[in-house]
């Protein structure tokens, strides 16, 4: 109840994982846990979907629907009718 | 090659405030390209920022006695997050820049350093395989570079993006300028609809939702923007609730109730709303929850704002009507 959030769009392929590391460098809100070159999802439920662990994985095993979580923007592009939301 | 320096000038604080307050926001750029700092050789970092004026001094300020380089992209004026985002901040660019500035000849090594929250649009190994520079993401925020370059390794601590009170403080005059206008076309139209009192509750409800709910958003309750946003609006609705009680005091029942009910139905989707909107300004709110709360949310603030509007209007006409 009341939490929107609990779930996201983020979802991570750990057998077919090089462990390179760079989703947990990336990522601002310590979602992927380290542990050599074992890489692990720790805290799903703190993803914000801004999509830099997808965009910087090179062996293409992270998958995210990313975007920008603004109300204003998605509220402005739902009524002109255009298809990314975008701001400033 | 341009210089810059690591000294913040007063002139450059007048600027960053000036900034804050939206004073011609989409005029805060510095020109793309290579800039040196310090004495730079060969063999000194790179740096690389958006040429937005905070962000670019953000990154000179922290490289203060040093000999470095500074990348500028072009990301029309929009910070390193946010035009990373939307790909400004992103490979391409980086790509482009890096070959428009030869900076293949500028330093012997192959290294830029990019701030982390460059990451969204910047996809590292493409950018090796496009120009040969390897992407190193340093620390979110660039006062953190001193620590960092000790030994190239950022702490988990420097790889979190906050939100902290001094930050939240700082979006205030930004979100306060931006509903100026509405707030008060609004407050004019409920002095002409229901006296003082109404224009004093409409400043309350939009003043809540763009300054106070910035400023105790960790301490409401729940997790979704709006329904903290309906928390705060009904606590700062509450006086005019009192006031109308007061000010009917020889008013049949329903009409007493019905107008102390009308503020509750009335201001606080206004607040939520407003609550809302500022999911954007913050660092940690995903699309997909941000959609559900639209979703859930939205419709039930339009149906409260638009029974509360038709109680306080109709109340008064029924009332003349029924003798």
């Amino acid at each position: 109840m009341f939490d929107a959030y609990q779930t996201n769009t983020l979802k991570f392929n750990r057998d077919e994982c090089n462990g390179c590391g760079m989703c947990y460098a990336v990522c601002p809100h310590a979602v992927f846990n380290r542990n050599g070159r074992t890489i692990t999802l720790a805290r799903a439920e703190n993803c914000m979907e801004c999509g830099a662990c997808q965009r910087n994985c090179p062996t293409n095993v992270i998958a995210v629907d990313s975007g920008v979580g603004c109300a204003t923007a998605m509220m402005i592009a739902a009524v002109t009718r255009k298809r990314a939301p975008v701001c400033g | 090659m341009n210089t810059a320096t690591s000294t913040i000038t007063f002139a450059d604080r007048w600027d960053h405030f000036l900034t804050r307050w939206g004073v011609n926001r989409m005029g805060r750029r510095v020109e793309p390209g290579l800039y040196a700092i310090g004495n730079p050789t060969k063999d000194s970092p790179v740096f690389v920022t958006a040429n937005y004026t905070l962000s670019f001094d953000a990154l000179r300020s922290a490289l203060a006695r040093m000999a470095a380089y500074i990348l500028v992209l072009d990301t029309e004026g929009i910070n390193v997050w946010c035009a990373a985002g939307k790909g400004t901040f992103g490979t391409d660019e980086l790509a482009h820049r890096i070959e428009a500035t030869a900076l293949r000849d500028v330093v012997s090594h192959r290294i830029v350093i990019l701030p982390q929250l460059g990451a969204p649009g910047v996809a590292a190994h493409e950018v090796k395989k496009r120009t040969s520079f390897k992407v190193e993401y340093g620390p979110v925020r660039a006062a953190d570079l001193p620590e960092y370059l000790k030994h190239h390794e950022a702490t988990p601590e420097m790889r979190r993006v906050r939100f902290t009170l001094r930050d939240r403080l700082a979006v205030i005059p930004v979100e306060i300028v931006g509903g100026l206008l509405p707030m008060l076309i609004a407050a004019a139209v409920a002095y002409l609809m229901g006296g003082w009192v109404s224009s004093l509750a409409v400043l309350a409800a939009i003043l809540a939702g763009v300054a106070l709910f910035p400023i105790l958003l960790p301490w409401l309750p729940t997790r979704d923007f709006s329904a903290k946003g309906f928390f705060l609006g009904a606590l700062v609705a509450l006086p005019f609730v009192l006031l109308s009680l007061q000010g009917n005091a020889d008013a049949a029942w329903w009409y007493r109730a019905g107008r102390a009910i009308a503020p509750l139905l009335i201001w606080p989707p206004v607040t939520a709303f407003l609550a809302l909107n500022f999911t954007g300004s913050t660092t940690f709110t995903s699309r997909s929850g941000v959609r559900r709360e639209i979703f859930a949310y939205v419709p039930v603030m339009a149906w409260m704002f638009a029974i509360g509007i038709a109680l306080m209007l109709g109340l008064p006409i029924i009332r003349t009507v029924g003798g």
